[in-house]
């Protein structure tokens, strides 16, 4: 008898085996040995008994990310507590299967903090759940998982693994398009998505739906808020944690003209395409409000323009990964350039190991450091990191600066 | 199921359960005035004369608290606020850097709140302290030491220390030491007045007693400053007692005492043949602790898989239904370099590396054999998994 708790309806992919077998007593599926990557959320808890639930082998396993962790959540809602790690240990409970705390703290603070705060010092706009997926989650557990005998890391992503007759597989857009994470997956390479499972991803699940299946499942972790964006950042204030790691330094805002409007505490605080938080005394020409067009971390200048000149026509970016076999000349697809962001018709063509992306219409505010994810319909294509951007007013103004290995820390 | 963690907890013995079980069917409060009290305090008081022979010590030195973590604090904290009121030059506290957490993060709170000037007492590579490393540190200013506090048997490696040999040393400056002898007790000889101690710890859970009553066995002359305030029940220590618990410990620390010898025998030589099944299967295994039966607790067996994460190789034995510890304290559930090893010399990527097998009076022969055939196979995966 199927007691399932969600809500789990065919697959809209017809013609192809949804990676989410079920591995039941008299079913033909491999019974999997999968480590469950739980935060103390409601996410990962759900997932985690979704996949025991199929009848594999599933361990817990809460990732110690923090090397000093706050005993409790402090007015936020990290997933780096001591309390998440108990959450996520009564979840496991709960599920009925082991439970361990890893220690991750020194690879996740090599990998994803200091190259968080690395980009922000080099003028670019870092997306850490991205550098955390490819590096921590999909890299050092999925190593250790599978060195230690697991065949699968399962996650509470909302993303879609298809299997296709070839036994190649292909990562998708969640069914629930309002949920999908599979911009936060785009860096995983066919490997890594060969040992990957994402229960959640194929359920047209509202939030609310799976906070009332972990309800239904005894999981007290039920009613807990969403983690933040950031959860190394436990209070939300970006501004305030890059200015207790980089400094802050008084700089000028400039105009395209190079005119000083303004002066700011510290250029990394900026984000091309920002509006609030200027402080601009001086009213523009023309009235209209002013947006953070480029950021130079080497002079700590922030310029400032309108918002036609952060029209962008094309970008390069660099470091790509594709989920599957690189396209081989210039091919149509959509773009996602940032998580919840919008997708966008482009031609994207790879050269010389550097991806060309050019937009069907100019798209605004685009920020050097963020992840291009390209998508053919549902399926992610690749990603690849945006180095520079091209512009059709004010000039052709062309950022110049290069990928992430040239930082200035 | 293979359980190799006894040091951590042991299974309580079936006469402590029928000691417990049957008191909590009596009521009575040990400090009331009519017969259901007189009753409770017969038992406790008796509880506490059975305790006192078993330990080598006068039922008057008997003070019962809530466990060895309680007993640790009190002894340690106590006898440093006593010691400094007498005279306010005494703020110094010699210790060694291989302490449980109890007493480790005591006297680090003495330091940080109470002025205290923390000194730890090198060990050798086993983890011993020798007395003329306390001759020495007393001897740089006896008159500023407030208290000694080295434990009896170490509870990761195993290493007895030579508690007698150290008093001695105290005994000629007259100040007081204190030794945590919860892992000693009922498996190296426990004799509190032939150590010449001024307190000593132990604890019910890891003897075949209950959870949450333990002793400090503490000399007439000493007045420890106490840390529960209120009606007195105890010398130095207040909270109405546990009598059912109290009962059941009793009879646990009597037969432990009275048991030692034969365990000594029947559970090392286990450990002797666990210890030999380990090196034989992971050559390169490293036993810690000293490799002399007589120079540890005949129950632990402590050793470094170069190359492992000790959580990693702890999750796979767990798989395979054999529990064990990494030996170290925990963080968060997050396996910490262990303290211990790091004060012996090891290397902090051999720190991470451990596992303790710990035996006790439960433990066959079909366990250890468990073990030994597991362990080859699990050394060999975690290895692959390497250390992150």
């Amino acid at each position: 008898m199927d007691n399932r708790g969600g809500v789990r309806r065919p697959s809209r992919y017809p013609g192809r085996v949804n990676d989410f077998p079920d591995a039941g007593p008299t079913g033909d599926r491999k019974r999997l040995r999968v480590l469950a990557a739980m935060s103390g959320g409601v996410d990962s808890a759900v997932a985690a008994a979704r996949a025991a639930e199929a009848g594999h082998d599933v361990t817990g396993v809460h990732l110690a990310l923090s090397a000093n962790p706050q005993s409790f959540r402090t007015g936020a809602r990290g997933c780096c507590t001591v309390e998440d790690s108990r959450d996520a240990r009564r979840a496991a409970d709960v599920i009925g299967i082991p439970f361990y705390v890893w220690d991750l703290a020194e690879r996740f603070r090599e990998d994803v903090v200091e190259d968080f705060v690395a980009e922000y010092a080099a003028g670019r706009t870092p997306n850490p759940c991205l550098r955390c997926n490819e590096k921590i989650k999909f890299a050092a557990l999925l190593d250790k998982a599978l060195a230690l005998g697991f065949d699968a890391v399962c996650t509470g992503h909302y993303a879609t693994v298809l299997v296709k007759d070839d036994g190649s597989r292909e990562l998708h857009r969640a069914s629930d398009a309002a949920k999908d994470q599979s911009y936060v997956l785009g860096v995983l390479d066919e490997r890594q998505l060969a040992h990957a499972m994402f229960p959640l991803g194929d359920t047209l699940t509202t939030k609310d739906e799976i906070r009332a299946e972990a309800e239904r499942r005894g999981l007290a972790v039920a009613r807990k808020p969403d983690s933040h964006d950031i959860c190394f950042i436990a209070d939300g204030d970006t501004q305030g944690f890059l200015a207790k790691h980089l400094g802050s330094a008084e700089g000028a805002i400039l105009d395209q003209d190079g005119e000083r409007v303004g002066t700011h505490n510290g250029a990394y605080g900026f984000t091309i395409g920002q509006r609030k938080g200027l402080r601009i005394g001086v009213p523009a020409d023309d009235g209209k409000p002013r947006y953070v067009l480029d950021i130079s971390p080497v002079d700590n200048t922030v310029t400032v323009g309108p918002a036609d000149a952060l029209d962008v026509t094309s970008l390069t970016a660099i470091k790509p990964r594709w989920c599957g076999t690189p396209p081989a000349g210039p091919a149509a697809y959509t773009a996602q350039l940032r998580a919840h962001g919008e997708d966008v018709p482009v031609t994207a063509e790879l050269v010389g190991g550097e991806l060309r992306v050019a937009f069907t219409a100019p798209v605004r505010g685009i920020a050097p450091g963020q992840a291009v994810v390209l998508y053919d319909g549902t399926r992610v294509v690749g990603s690849a990191t945006i180095a520079t951007t091209a512009h059709t007013t004010a000039g052709e103004r062309t950022d110049t600066r290069t990928g992430a290995d040239s930082v200035a820390v | 199921m293979a359980y190799f963690d006894h040091a951590a907890t042991t299974p309580m013995l079936p006469e402590a359960v029928q000691a417990m079980t049957a008191h909590l069917t009596v009521t009575g409060n040990a400090s009331a005035l009519h017969a259901a009290g007189r009753r409770a305090r017969r038992t406790v008081e008796e509880s506490r004369e059975a305790l006192a022979a078993a330990l080598g010590a006068r039922p008057s030195e008997i003070v019962f608290t809530g466990g060895g973590t309680e007993s640790d604090n009190l002894a340690v904290k106590g006898l440093f606020w006593a010691r400094r009121a007498a005279d306010p030059r005494r703020v110094r506290v010699l210790s060694s850097p291989v302490e449980h957490h109890a007493v480790l993060d005591a006297v680090h709170w003495l330091a940080d709140h109470e002025g205290a000037v923390v000194e730890f007492l090198d060990v050798d590579r086993h983890g011993r302290v020798h007395p003329d490393t306390l001759r020495a540190a007393i001897a740089r200013d006896p008159d500023d030491v407030a208290v000694i506090t080295v434990m009896w048997a170490n509870n990761e490696v195993g290493t007895l220390l030579p508690v007698a040999g150290l008093t001695e040393v105290a005994r000629e400056f007259g100040i007081p030491m204190h030794s945590d002898a919860v892992q000693a007790f009922g498996q190296a000889e426990v004799d509190f007045a032939a150590a010449g101690l001024d307190a000593m710890t132990v604890t019910g859970h890891k003897i075949g007693g209950p959870y949450g009553v333990g002793a400090l066995v503490l000399r007439r002359e000493d007045t420890p400053v106490p840390l529960l305030h209120g009606g007195g029940q105890e010398r130095s220590r207040s909270g109405t007692l546990d009598v059912p618990a109290v009962a059941a410990f009793a009879t646990a620390g009597t037969l432990a005492a009275h048991r030692r010898a034969a365990f000594t025998a029947e559970i090392g030589a286990l450990r002797d043949t666990l210890v030999a099944g380990v090196l034989a299967a992971v050559p390169d295994a490293i036993l810690n602790g000293d490799p002399d039966p007589a120079g540890r607790l005949p129950g632990n067996a402590h050793f470094t898989f170069p190359g492992c994460e000790g959580d990693a190789l702890l999750l796979l034995l767990d798989a395979q239904g054999i529990a064990c510890s990494t030996g170290s304290a925990c963080t968060a559930g997050v396996a910490q370099p262990s303290h211990v090893l790091l004060a012996m010399g090891q290397p902090a990527t051999h720190a991470r590396a451990t596992l303790r097998f710990s035996l006790g009076h439960t433990t066959t022969a079909a366990e250890v054999a468990a073990l030994t055939a597991a362990i080859g196979p699990a050394v060999e995966r975690a290895r692959a998994a390497g250390q992150t």
